[in-house]
């Protein structure tokens, strides 16, 4: 490959390409979409090298202690826009201590030093203190998208600071984070003159907004496409907000109940007439029936619908989703039941992402009349349907055989079956057949979450087949080390890999210790690990970081137990930055 | 979901990280007897085998909550949770509640309260107002010229508009009632 120091034909035509000036492959990479095709190209040679990283415009960091911020910022400087992700998955499920880490202070400070022309900030899974959204709006003086997915740790305090020191602000996108109401009424912070809002979600807000203040806001932005409500907006204000803004293409509800009166349902129909350019819609918390009908002249157009949090069911709920036939993404409760899906699979037939979440995970008494027969009648009938989350509490071999040959074109299948170890209800085997038909037929499949009762043998057959698969979600399955073995042996793809109480042991972790580090990262909580082999692990692959988790009351630090204890939570992952210094006293790295 | 009023902790909306509590504790320990408090199972147990299947066994006795449940399954996320813990509570309250209602009676020195959730319909509701006030309408019935010791039984609805009762669904007369008014017969006429 052409280094930059050959020497060049004197006076030729055109330079040899290998000695292009930077500009040109700059360039030239910025028709690379993906930012692995352009880490490939990056380490072709120290000339692409140098352009590739030097014209980096977006970097996503998937781990942040996969890299210090400040390698970052040093190999990329011309960032614009950065996403970081922190805590594992299952931090969303509580098995994640208190203070584990993933702090966006670090990040934020390394970016104001060295990105100061970033425009862009993403945070997912963080901790992220008013601090840093202070120094976000005191540093970046294009600053125009702030983007934080379930994250904690700031209040609206820090909302505030933003509103009024982001004059270029285009995206306020807060997506399911924890954020403490101090009553500052932050929406008043942004100027009269500021007009520049595209994006504005709230939807997480617990308390109080002032609705005279949204209103002015959202009526001088003119350029508002995107506007998510929180609880705390009452149906008639949804009226008087969508008439000031009927070019909106995503709305997100707020509270969606009152009783019935027939002058709003008029009021509420007539403002959602007028939004013609509608397409997504969400929210509807506690939804009432009676109103659903106001909604029925955007239906047409929607092509995203989220009532993953309206709790209606009957027949209006049905008759609502029936009418959206071009619907591509569809959450609901699993209060529509069998034969609400049923009514999708033959209304919705251009549904790309379908999923279902459980209205009574946590009571068994509940029943709510979804099974099997829901999935397997939307999958037959959709020919599009690449993508499902479905919580149910019973399925067998045959529907998901069935499922597995209506539809090879899955890349993402998530089964949750509520009760952990449930057999196929009707023959009482375990559900191996029946994931592994999913795993052979859709070749193309990305991410699965495996559940009910299975042995090794699917493992066998993820292993053997699912040759793209990214990430894998495994709880309460396998018998023995074998099954953690096949996957680690075999998975061509795999990336990120987390398992909770599986009877998986120390044998097939040692023996498939390099697989990790072509992985981003393995979780193993609950299963049979000792302190021995995580020790040993650590040894054996410097590039690793080993974090063991123990129960705080289980008093002795990890460095005074022997190998022989058990190990309740792992966590592996792959950095250049070795061990990090800010683990909370349960946490350490081996 | 199983909420007792004593385990309140559950249906806060805490603003701490996923599957703390104020304790500081992030994976409680098993409680002695699967099936008292809603406790978090030590996961362990759950894996080796000792079956959920046979804790459903608990199921048949109505008082006792559901089986112990384990720690961050099923895979729900925090916010979903909590937004629909806030939600089941907020029902569980209303409906379980007391719903008490001022009842005043024309006539009478002092009002009463009664909790309408006591009553199934109508007439129980009438006959119970008639207990309250006795010696009211008695009284009253004494000093009318006979025969015109008739009551009615109005109410305050939402809008503050004075309904009379009886014309409405139970259910739609709880939720709507605000407050109770034993008129004299003569006024009601």
């Amino acid at each position: 490959m052409g280094r930059g120091g050959s020497r060049a034909a004197p006076a030729a035509a055109a330079p040899p390409w290998h000695v292009l000036p930077d500009e040109v492959w700059e360039h030239a990479f910025s028709f690379l979409p993906a930012d692995s095709d352009r880490g490939a190209a990056a380490a072709a040679c120290r000339s692409w090298l140098r352009a590739e990283r030097r014209s980096r415009r977006r970097l996503a960091v998937a781990n942040c202690y996969a890299a210090s911020p400040q390698d970052a910022v040093d190999r990329f400087p011309a960032v614009r826009a950065v996403e970081v992700k922190g805590k594992p998955h299952f931090a969303d499920f509580g098995l994640v201590p208190p203070a584990w880490g993933a702090a966006a202070a670090p990040w934020v400070a390394a970016a104001a030093d060295g990105w100061p022309l970033v425009e862009e900030i993403s945070f997912k899974r963080m901790v992220v203190t008013d601090d840093c959204l202070e120094m976000i709006a005191a540093s970046f003086r294009n600053f125009q998208v702030l983007r934080l997915v379930s994250c904690e740790g700031f209040s609206t305090a820090g909302l505030a600071a933003i509103a009024a020191g982001c004059r270029n602000l285009r995206e306020l996108d807060l997506q399911e984070n924890e954020i403490e109401d101090c009553s500052i009424h932050w929406l008043s912070l942004f100027p009269e003159s500021f007009t520049s809002l595209v994006t504005l979600n709230f939807s997480c807000l617990e308390g109080d907004v002032n609705i005279t203040v949204l209103e002015r806001l959202v009526t001088r932005c003119r350029n508002l496409k995107t506007l998510k409500l929180n609880n705390a907006i009452p149906l008639d204000k949804l009226a008087n907000l969508l008439r000031k803004a009927p070019q909106i293409v995503e709305l997100g509800t707020g509270r969606f109940s009152a009783d019935y009166h027939p002058d709003l349902f008029s009021k509420l129909e007539a403002a959602f007439a007028g939004c013609k350019s509608l397409r997504r819609l969400s929210g509807a918390w506690d939804a009432v029936p009676e109103y659903l009908p106001a909604f029925y002249c955007v239906c047409e157009g929607l092509t995203s619908l989220n009532l993953s949090y309206a709790t209606v069911r009957g027949p209006e709920l049905i008759k609502f989703i029936s009418r959206c036939k071009n619907l591509q993404l569809l959450w609901v409760m699993d209060l529509i039941e069998d034969h609400g899906l049923a009514v999708v699979a033959s209304s919705c037939n251009k549904l790309q992402e379908l999923r279902v979440f459980p209205s009574a995970p946590f009571d068994a008494a509940e029943q709510v009349s979804l099974t099997e027969r829901g999935l397997v009648d939307v999958s037959a009938s959709c020919p599009m349907l690449e993508s499902v989350l479905y919580f149910c509490r019973r399925m067998t071999n045959e529907a998901l055989i069935t499922i597995a040959k209506n539809r090879p074109n899955f890349t993402c299948f998530r089964l949750c079956i509520i009760e952990p170890h449930t057999p196929d209800y009707t023959t009482h085997q375990p559900l191996d057949a029946g994931f592994s038909a999913i795993v052979e037929s859709c070749k193309g499949l990305r991410r699965l979450s495996v559940s009910g009762l299975l042995t090794d043998s699917v493992f066998k057959s993820i292993g053997a087949h699912a040759d793209r698969l990214e990430m894998l979600s495994i709880a309460f399955a396998g018998n023995s080390d074998l099954g953690l073995h096949y996957i680690l042996s075999g998975c061509k793809s795999l990336k990120k890999l987390e398992i909770r109480d599986c009877p998986f042991g120390d044998k097939p972790l040692l023996a498939n210790a390099a697989k990790l580090e072509t992985m981003r990262s393995l979780w193993m909580s609950t299963c049979s690990l000792t302190l021995g082999a995580c020790r040993q692990l650590a040894r054996k692959m410097p590039r690793l970081s080993v974090e063991v988790m123990n129960d705080p009351r289980r008093g002795c630090p990890l460095d005074s137990l022997t190998d022989e204890s058990p190990v309740e939570t792992l966590y592996v992952y792959r950095t250049i930055a070795g061990p990090r210094s800010d683990t909370p006293a349960c946490v350490q790295i081996v | 979901m199983e909420i007792d009023a004593d385990n309140l902790s559950a249906t806060e909306l805490r603003l701490g990280l996923p599957g703390t509590s104020s304790s500081d504790d992030w994976q409680k320990k098993p409680s002695p007897s699967v099936g008292a408090k809603r406790a978090l199972d030590d996961t362990r147990s759950e894996a080796s085998g000792t079956s959920p299947a046979t804790a459903g066994d608990l199921d048949h006795d109505t008082a006792a909550p559901p089986k112990a449940q384990v720690v961050g399954w099923p895979p729900v996320r925090a916010y979903r949770k909590n937004t629909f813990q806030a939600a089941a509570a907020a029902k569980k309250a209303e409906q379980q509640g007391g719903l008490y209602v001022k009842v005043s009676m024309d006539g009478a020195p002092y009002l009463r309260k009664v909790d309408l959730r006591m009553y199934k319909g109508y007439r129980e509701l009438s006959d119970a107002l008639d207990a309250l006030f006795t010696k009211s309408i008695s009284a009253a019935a004494a000093a009318a010229e006979g025969g015109e010791h008739q009551h009615a039984i109005a109410y305050e609805d939402k809008d503050g508009d004075l309904m009379l009762v009886g014309d409405v669904p139970w259910d739609m007369f709880i939720s709507s009632c605000k407050k109770l008014r034993i008129m004299k017969g003569s006024e009601a006429r």
